[in-house]
C-alpha cells in the first residue's frame, strides 16, 4: 500500500515502471514458443515455421501496461477507498441501497417480460429471432439448469458433476414419448420432470454415504452412464443420429405452431408466416418455468426440508443429532434438483426439434456447476448473472467480426470461448471468492431481516 | 436424588472396526441428575456419548432411555425421542445465523415453541441474543459452545448431552458455562449427562460420576465421593487442572 495517498508518488511510479517491464519479461518469457512462432504446412504438406513479432508484441505490451497502471493506479485507487470506508465506520451491513440495488428484482422482470416486445420492435420480426432464441432462450434454459442444480448443490451441499444426466432423461423422455405415443408437450413437461425426478433418486441410493469429492466422482460417471446408454441403445435412442422432427410445443392445444395445421397461431391472428412468434412464445414458456424454479426455491428454503438441506450442507452429523433425516433430506435434494432438470431438458428438445447425445456431455455439466459456482452457491440473483455473462458473453463472442481485423482473418472468437471462461472464472473466484453474490438471506428472524454481508464470514467457512 | 433411571446403559460394547472402543460399559443417569464422565484422553467418553446417539451402533449390550431401548434406532429417531447433544467440537452451522442455527434445534415441534424457547436461550445467554443475525462460522468459541448447547436446548430435550462444553475455552467463560447448566437443572429439572476432560469444574457441578479408562468404567460416585478420592485427585486433578 502506498504510504501517501498521492497519486503523483514517484516511488509509486519507480515501482510501478519496474514490475511492468518485469511482466513484460514474464509474459515474453511465456509466450515467445507459442504465440511468437508459428507452425503451418506449407504447399508439399512440410511443417515448416514463421515468426509472428507482432502478436507477440501485442502480447507483451499488454501485459506491461497492464501491471503497471494495476500497480501504479488501481491499487493505489482501491486501497484508498477501502481506508476511507473503514475511516468513516460504515459496515458493508448497514450500507444504504440504492434505488436500482433495491428494486433490482422487479426491474430485471419486468425487463426481461419486455425483452421480446422491443427485440421485436428493434429489429423486425425476422431480426429479433436472433436475440429472442440465441440470447433470450439460450440464457433462461442456463438459468433455470443452473437454479436446478443450485439446490443440489447450493443449498443441500451436494457436489453433483452428472446434473446434465437429468436434462438428457427429461429430453429423451418428451422426444420418445411425443413420437411414440403422440402426448403434447404440456403433458410431457410435467412427466419428464418426474421421469427426471425418479432418476435423481436411482442415483441418490447408492451415494448416500458419499459425500465431496467421492460423491463428484460418481456422479460423473453417473452423467456418462446415461450418455452412454443413449448412445449405444440405438433401438430406442437412434444412437449417435439423434432423434429428429420432434414437435412443437402448441399453446396450451388451442393454437398450433405447424404450418400445415389449421389452428395456426400466425394464421388466427392474420400475422405474416414467421418462425420469430413460435421462439417468442418459448421464450415466455421458459421464463415461467424459470419463475416456477426460483418460486419453489425460495418457498422450499423457508420450509423445514429447505432449512434441513442447508443444514445438511454445513454439517452432516449436528444434522443428525437434531432429529433430521439425512437420507430422506438427501433424496428430495437429488429428486427436486432433477426434476427441473428434467423440465428444462423436454423444454430443449421441443425447442429444437432435434435431441442426440452430443447435447449431453460432461461439459454442459461443467458449464452448468461453473454458473453455480460463479454466482455464488445458494443465490438466485447471482446465479442469474452469471448465466447472463458466461451464456450471453459467449453467444456474443460471435458477433465480435471487429476482432478479426485485430487478430487476421482466420481467427474465430468462439473458439476461445473455453479460455474466457476459465479466464473469468479465475478472475471472479480472486476478487469475489464467494461468486457474485455472497451473501445469503437468513430465513429466521425474529423482528427484522438483515442479509449478512459476505464479509463477516471467514474465508473456507463461506 | 434418587429419581427413576432415565438412561439406562448396560454391558455396551462398541467397535470400530475391530477395534473395540468400549468394553461392556454399564451407566445409569436418573432423572432430574447431572451426571459426568470424566477420564483421560482416548478413554472412549466421546464413543458412549456417540453410542447413546446410535452412531455408531453397539456391538453388543443395550441403551435403554425412558423405558424404551434405543440400542437400534438410527440416530435421527433417537434424537427425535428428545435426547439432545451438544456434540465434540460444537458442530454449530457455520453458514446460518445464531437465529437459524437454534431454529435448527426447534425442528422437532415444526417451530411450536420457537419464539418463547428463543427468548429463554436469549435470557440464558445474553451473548446470543446480540449476535443473532451473525454468522455462526464468525462467533467465538466461547459463543460457539453457548450456541450449540442453545440449540441442543431448543429441541425441549429430556436429556442433554454435553461433550465437553469447555473444551479450548477461557476459565471464565466455563464458569458461565458451567452455571448455566447448573440453573436449567435446578429450575428446569433438566437431566444432564456431561462429558469432560475439566475433572474438577464438572465433579463440582454433578450429582454423580463415572471415571473412564481405557473403555471401562473404573470407579463411580457421587461427585464429592470422586473429587475426595485420592486415586481421582491423583490422576485427574493434581496432574492437571486444565
Amino acid at each position: 500500500m502506498a504510504n501517501s495517498p498521492d497519486t503523483g508518488n514517484p516511488n509509486l511510479i519507480a515501482k510501478a515502471i519496474k514490475e511492468g517491464i518485469f511482466a513484460g519479461l514474464l509474459a515474453l518469457g511465456m509466450f515467445i514458443l507459442f504465440v511468437g512462432i508459428e507452425t503451418y504446412q506449407d504447399i508439399s504438406n512440410a511443417l515448416v515455421w514463421r515468426t509472428r513479432w507482432g502478436l507477440l508484441a501485442i502480447f507483451v505490451a499488454v501485459a506491461a501496461i497492464g501491471r503497471f497502471l494495476v500497480v501504479g493506479f488501481i491499487k493505489p485507487h482501491i486501497d484508498r477507498r477501502k481506508l476511507a470506508k473503514a475511516k468513516s465506520g460504515v459496515l458493508e451491513i448497514s450500507e444504504e441501497k440504492g434505488f436500482l440495488r433495491t428494486h433490482f428484482l422487479k426491474i430485471a422482470l419486468v425487463a426481461l417480460v419486455l425483452y421480446p416486445i422491443v427485440a421485436v420492435m428493434l429489429a423486425g420480426t425476422q431480426g429479433s429471432l436472433k436475440y429472442v432464441d440465441n440470447f433470450g432462450i439460450q440464457i433462461l434454459i442456463y438459468v433455470m439448469l443452473a437454479w436446478g442444480l443450485n439446490i443440489v448443490v447450493g443449498l443441500a451441499g451436494l457436489l453433483d458433476l452428472g446434473y446434465v444426466a437429468f436434462y438428457a432423461v427429461g429430453a429423451y423422455s418428451y422426444a420418445l414419448l411425443s413420437e411414440h405415443f403422440g402426448l403434447s408437450f404440456w403433458i410431457l413437461l410435467p412427466l419428464a420432470g418426474i421421469l427426471a425426478a425418479m432418476w435423481g433418486i436411482i442415483l441418490g441410493f447408492p451415494v448416500l454415504r458419499l459425500r465431496g469429492d467421492y460423491l463428484a466422482i460418481v456422479t460423473l460417471a453417473f452423467g456418462e452412464i446415461i450418455r452412454l446408454v443413449l448412445i449405444n441403445w440405438t433401438d430406442v435412442t437412434k444412437g449417435t443420429f439423434g432423434i429428429s422432427g420432434i414437435p412443437k410445443a402448441s399453446v396450451f392445444g388451442i393454437w398450433s405452431f405447424d404450418v400445415g395445421a389449421a389452428n395456426n397461431f400466425t394464421k388466427a391472428f392474420g400475422l405474416p408466416m414467421s418462425s420469430a412468434y413460435y421462439k417468442i412464445f418459448l421464450f415466455y414458456v421458459i421464463l415461467a418455468l424459470c419463475l416456477l424454479t426460483a418460486y419453489v426455491t425460495i418457498r422450499l428454503r423457508r420450509m423445514p426440508i429447505g432449512r434441513a438441506w442447508e443444514a445438511l450442507r454445513e454439517d452432516e452429523i449436528a444434522c443428525r443429532s437434531l432429529g433430521i433425516n439425512t437420507v430422506t433430506t438427501k433424496l428430495t435434494a437429488f429428486a427436486i434438483g432433477a426434476m427441473f432438470g428434467g423440465f428444462a431438458g423436454s423444454f430443449f428438445a421441443t425447442r429444437q426439434g432435434f435431441v442426440s447425445p452430443e447435447s449431453f456431455v460432461f461439459l454442459e455439466s461443467a458449464v452448468i456447476l461453473a454458473i453455480v459456482v460463479l454466482g455464488g452457491m445458494g443465490s438466485l440473483t447471482g446465479i442469474a448473472i452469471a448465466a447472463v455473462v458466461m451464456v450471453g458473453g459467449t453467444e456474443l463472442l460471435r458477433e465480435m467480426s471487429f476482432l478479426k481485423l485485430v487478430f487476421g482473418p482466420d481467427f474465430t472468437p468462439e473458439l476461445y470461448r473455453m479460455l474466457l471462461f476459465g479466464l473469468a472464472m479465475i478472475i471472479v473466484m480472486l476478487f469475489k471468492p464467494r461468486g457474485f453474490v455472497g451473501s445469503r438471506e437468513p430465513t429466521a428472524f425474529l423482528k427484522e431481516r438483515k442479509a449478512i454481508a459476505g464479509s463477516f464470514t471467514k474465508e473456507g467457512h463461506g | 436424588m434418587a429419581g427413576e433411571p432415565l438412561l439406562n446403559v448396560q454391558g455396551v460394547e462398541t467397535y470400530y472396526g475391530n477395534i473395540r472402543a468400549l468394553a461392556g460399559v454399564d451407566v445409569v443417569v436418573n432423572r432430574g441428575e447431572i451426571v459426568s464422565l470424566i477420564g483421560a484422553n482416548g478413554a472412549g467418553k466421546s464413543t458412549l456419548m456417540m453410542t447413546i446417539c446410535g452412531s455408531p451402533q453397539a456391538r453388543s449390550g443395550s441403551v435403554i432411555f425412558d423405558g424404551e431401548d434405543i440400542t437400534r434406532q438410527p440416530t435421527h429417531l433417537i434424537a427425535r425421542r428428545r435426547i439432545s447433544q451438544s456434540p465434540e467440537g460444537r458442530r454449530i452451522f457455520p453458514r446460518m445465523t445464531v437465529l437459524e442455527n437454534l431454529q435448527m434445534g426447534a425442528g422437532l415441534d415444526n417451530l411450536k415453541y420457537f419464539k418463547e424457547d428463543v427468548e429463554k436461550i436469549f435470557t440464558l445467554f445474553p451473548r446470543l441474543k446480540e449476535r443473532q443475525s451473525q454468522r455462526g462460522g464468525t462467533l467465538s468459541g466461547g459463543e460457539q459452545q453457548m450456541l450449540s448447547i442453545g440449540r441442543a436446548l431448543m429441541a425441549r430435550p429430556k436429556l442433554l448431552l454435553l461433550d465437553e462444553p469447555s473444551l479450548g475455552l477461557a476459565p471464565l467463560i466455563v464458569k458461565s458455562i458451567f452455571e448455566a447448566i447448573k440453573k436449567l437443572n435446578q429450575e428446569e429439572g433438566l437431566t444432564v449427562f456431561l462429558v469432560e476432560q475439566n475433572a474438577f469444574a464438572a465433579l463440582k457441578l454433578s450429582d454423580r460420576g463415572y471415571v473412564m479408562v481405557n473403555g471401562k468404567v473404573t470407579m463411580a460416585g457421587t461427585g464429592k465421593e470422586l473429587l475426595a478420592n485420592p486415586e481421582v485427585r491423583a490422576a485427574y486433578l493434581e496432574g492437571g487442572r486444565h
